[in-house]
């Protein structure tokens, strides 16, 4: 076991951990961050993205000890317990939920790519979201989100 | 007209597009889903398999995997602890490894990576068995029999009398007219033979639970993402020896099933019940994608010989058919399935003289099962293929043939059911030929086609319709609780589970509507089954249609009940009190729809009343169909209380020199009866339109011996936000007075016609005749060899 010093939704953790686990194992079994989920262990579905650093990237094949002076930002950290960020809300107008286990992942993509692009084509939000797989939704509500979550953060801008 | 935007809505709120209930803890990330439980003193479960099939295991090594820190708990099948069978064909565990999802040993370990390295520690003892991969070789004469209650062939239909590999409780013959007779008065006679591979129902949430002993009464407990809970509770009960009534099973929110976490999330809660009897601690078990991926039932791969003939003017006298699925090495689907396939053997027509026979195959292959649509993709896609053949052959026009020959009202289909109901296909079918402008892009297609030599475009419609809800399959009985608070707040639960398909928010509209009461006030409490009655599986798109009859009937006895209150205190009838927005009150007759007046009283108010007056606030209520007249022996009979049609349209353009295949547009309409949450519908819809992408063109289980070659998304391929098409989404609502509010089925339906009308469209590019599943790269450079 090693020491690790990670930053996660804006809290400073020390924590002890093997040189073989992934962020994704950190957040989930050591911290018990939830929200982000793990669908292949391989970097193929999306489910496990988190923001490091504001990239969304997939947590599943990072190493802890790796993150260490970075900012990680996970689903937990988007938004607050009593409001809902406005990609949160785009996403329950829009229809985008289903089964909700992509969600998240979505969510954090949707982040990165709005943050770095606030009015992005349809090209660009498709090109942003093909990295998370959906098998419910067909893409299209969730494409539609990100449209709603733009033009409400313009608005608040 | 039927199109739903047309239709005047005479509900509150049904029809109307209300925002997910269950939407707000998803994208907060808060939603618990099974893998997500954790637990004081849990353990983490995990199987032990081999990697060649079949073979008889000789032994099993566990000493390198005891003497490694962490390991709490090794059964392997040898041991007296070990249960094997379960009660639905499956093993817990076994010596006798058939297929690549048997487990030889279960491990228990204090941590996920403990278990990994147990895992990989056991040494595994067998000797390798001869076994049977294909239908073909299955039915070979001289084939290995891979289960005891398979049976051979006698003159090409199933029978006792020999033994073989076919699963006879699959076998359903439709036997309609004389199909002898009836081919000898057509002009044009086809046979053809399609095939369709098994593929995966990949929902993004592999299968997890979490086993423990609930402190308060003693019950083993699980927590699963179980799509029939009720289903997966037998498993727990059998593998921990418990009482039903000791055996508690909760659903956690569950991240897609599409049919699949039904058998292999039932054994797995099975071993996780052996290892927590075995350690006395809570027990976990999540699955990997690759063991996902082994251990899930698939939509099942099937053979299909067609044979139809029909006059020279396009109608259609004969239809006879054998359809083969593979079932793989046990199967515990097939029996219900294949009821199905053979009702919709011949397809949304009425064919005077029908015969077919439908069963299916054991082999050493992962087990078919339940997946969207449970077995019309595959059936639909040869159906549709072969009309779409006959039409080239008699040189008809597809769209024409289909006109001729589709079912209307006081048609009689293939099992001989006559349709008394409102039959609105070709309203719909002309609906979408106008919406996509079909023929002006068909002849614009194929006069691109003359000219271009690396690229083929071509348009496709296919017709199709799906019995709603179990119909003959089984008994369609449901059951509901309503309980309203004393601060007129609502608790709503059922049988039927939420699976991510949006069945919480449909079942609050339709308990909302009578109750006169608005969406937010109501909370759904999701299946435990402590807290409410088992009402079958929540399959066969069933949950709205037939499945809500018991919300309904149940909301609308509190509703009068209520009524009964505020009718007493305005001294007034039961029918002349309405409910609207949380209001009961008295109907004035010159604005009826007005509750401004003073004889109003809010629901809250009368909840309150009723709760400190001693007064009864919840009803359950038992909703049972009337029993379909069926004949399993000659496959005639009512098979179904209702049908929802569906048309769909698919436009694709081929890049002949790599073999690619880019759908570029599809239109689907919908038949939903009634529309219950138009929001709910389309996200449905496109999702089916996606997913039946997947199977016309990337998605397809490749095996080598009964091992999973593609184990995971990098070479299991899904359709990503890259590849959707454009998708015109139309909604008919028709008139039937089965179905909650007359609702019909979406979430099959929804799907099911995609894979043949994107097989069509790519058929009409290339003129060929597209006789298999996936359109892969390889199969298009195939067929323009």
């Amino acid at each position: 076991m090693t020491d690790c010093k990670l930053t996660i939704n804006g809290k400073d953790y020390t924590l002890k951990v093997e040189e073989k686990w992934t962020l994704l194992y950190v957040l989930r079994e050591v911290l018990g961050l939830t929200g982000t989920k793990e669908g292949c262990g391989t970097s193929d579905c999306g489910a496990c993205k988190v923001l490091v650093d504001g990239k969304a990237v997939n947590s599943c094949s990072l190493l802890a000890l790796k993150m260490e002076g970075k900012k990680i930002t996970t689903i937990e950290g988007i938004g607050s317990s009593d409001k809902p960020h406005p990609i949160q809300e785009a996403f329950i107008e829009a229809g985008a939920v289903q089964c909700g286990f992509c969600t998240p992942g979505m969510i954090i993509s949707t982040k990165a790519l709005l943050d770095g692009n606030i009015d992005p084509s349809e090209e660009e939000i498709r090109e942003g979201l093909s990295k998370n797989l959906c098998r419910c939704t067909g893409y299209v509500k969730i494409i539609d989100a990100v449209n709603i979550a733009a033009a409400k953060i313009k608005e608040l801008k | 007209m039927s199109l739903f935007e047309h239709n005047n809505n005479k509900y509150k709120v049904i029809g109307k597009d209300i925002k997910r209930i269950d939407a707000l803890e998803k994208v907060k990330g808060t939603a618990l889903y099974a893998a997500d439980l954790y637990m004081d003193g849990m353990l983490y479960g995990g199987n032990v398999r081999i990697k060649e099939y079949p073979a008889k295991v000789t032994k099993i090594d566990t000493s390198l995997a005891k003497a490694i820190p962490g390991v709490v708990e090794i059964i392997t099948c040898f041991d007296s602890r070990a249960k094997k069978h379960s009660w639905a064909d499956y093993c817990y565990m076994t010596d006798e490894v058939k297929f690549c999802g048997d487990v030889v040993a279960i491990i228990a370990a204090e941590s996920k990576k403990v278990l990994d390295q147990a895992i990989k520690s056991i040494k595994v003892e067998y000797e390798l068995q001869k076994g049977v991969y294909t239908v073909e070789d299955a039915l070979k004469e001289d084939a290995p029999i891979i289960r005891e209650k398979g049976v051979g062939l006698v003159d090409g239909l199933p029978s006792r009398e020999k033994k073989g590999n076919i699963f006879i409780d699959s076998y359903y013959p439709v036997r309609k007219g004389d199909v002898v007779e009836g081919f000898k008065n057509c002009d044009v006679i086809i046979e053809r033979e399609y095939n369709v591979p098994f593929i995966d129902q990949a929902y993004i949430e592999t299968e997890a639970c979490l086993v423990y002993c609930d402190p308060k009464d003693g019950s083993i407990t699980g927590e699963s993402s179980a799509q029939n809970p009720f289903f997966t509770r037998r498993y727990l009960a059998e593998a921990s020896g418990n009482t039903m009534s000791e055996s508690r099973l909760i659903q956690r929110t569950l991240g897609g099933s599409f049919g699949g976490k039904e058998e292999g999330v039932g054994v797995q809660i099975g071993r996780a019940a052996i290892l927590h009897k075995a350690t006395g601690r809570p027990i976990k078990m999540v699955n990997s994608r690759e063991e996902s991926l082994m251990d899930s039932s698939k939509r099942h791969p099937f053979n299909f010989k067609y044979k139809i003939g029909a006059t020279k003017e396009g109608k259609v006298l004969a239809l006879e058919a054998t359809l083969i699925d593979n079932c793989g090495a046990y199967n515990n689907q097939t029996q219900f399935m294949n009821w199905r396939s053979s009702v919709h053997s011949a397809g949304v027509y009425e064919i005077p003289n029908v015969k077919t026979d439908t069963f299916g195959v054991f082999t050493n292959n992962v087990h078919g099962g339940a997946m969207r649509g449970y077995s019309s993709p595959q059936v639909i896609f040869a159906q549709e293929q072969l009309m779409n053949e006959l039409a080239k052959e008699l040189g008809m026009d597809n769209v024409e043939l289909r006109r001729k020959n589709i079912i209307r009202q006081n048609s009689r289909t293939a099992t001989n059911q006559l349709i008394t109901e409102e039959v609105i296909l070709e309203e719909m079918m002309d609906e979408l030929l106008n919406r996509s402008n079909y023929y002006n892009k068909k002849n614009e297609y194929e006069e691109f086609n003359k000219n271009s030599k690396s690229f083929k475009k071509g348009i496709s419609l296919v017709t199709c319709f799906r019995g709603a809800g179990l119909g003959a399959e089984g008994i369609d009985a449901n059951g509901a609780f309503v309980q309203a608070t004393e601060d007129g707040s609502v608790i709503i639960s059922t049988g039927l589970a939420e699976n991510g398909q949006g069945l919480q928010t449909a079942f609050a509209q339709i308990a909302a509507e009578p109750l006169g009461i608005t969406i937010d006030k109501i909370h759904f409490h999701s299946v435990d089954t402590h807290a409410i009655a088992d009402s079958g599986m929540t399959v066969a798109s069933r949950g709205t249609t037939m499945g809500a009859q018991s919300m309904k009937k149940a909301a609308e006895r509190l509703a009068l009940i209520i009524k009964e209150h505020v009718a007493k205190k305005f001294c007034t009838t039961v029918d002349k009190i309405d409910c609207k927005d949380n209001y009961y009150y008295v109907v004035d007759e010159n604005f009826p729809s007005n509750y401004s007046n003073e004889k109003k009283v809010a629901f809250k108010d009368i909840c309150n009343e009723r709760m400190w007056g001693g007064e009864q606030l919840a009803v359950y209520e038992w909703f049972k169909p009337e029993l379909n007249d069926y004949n399993h022996h000659t496959g005639q009979g009512k098979a179904f209380p209702t049908y929802t049609y569906n048309v769909c349209i698919a436009e694709v353009e081929v890049d002949i020199n790599i073999g690619s295949v880019n759908v570029t547009k599809v239109t689907s309409g919908l038949d939903c009866g009634t529309v219950i949450n138009p929001n709910t519908v389309r996200g449905q819809m496109f999702g089916g339109i996606v997913m039946g992408l997947g199977y016309a063109i990337t998605e397809e289980i490749e095996l080598n011996k009964g091992r999973i070659l593609n184990d995971n998304f990098d070479s299991y391929i899904l359709p990503t936000s890259m590849d959707i098409p454009e998708m015109d989404l139309v909604l008919f609502e028709s008139i039937t007075k089965e179905g909650t509010f007359g609702a019909k089925s979406v979430g099959e339906p929804s799907t099911e016609a995609v894979g043949a009308a994107i097989a069509g469209a790519v058929s009409h590019a290339l003129n060929k005749n597209v006789d298999h599943l996936p359109c892969s790269l390889e199969s298009i450079l195939k067929y323009m060899d």
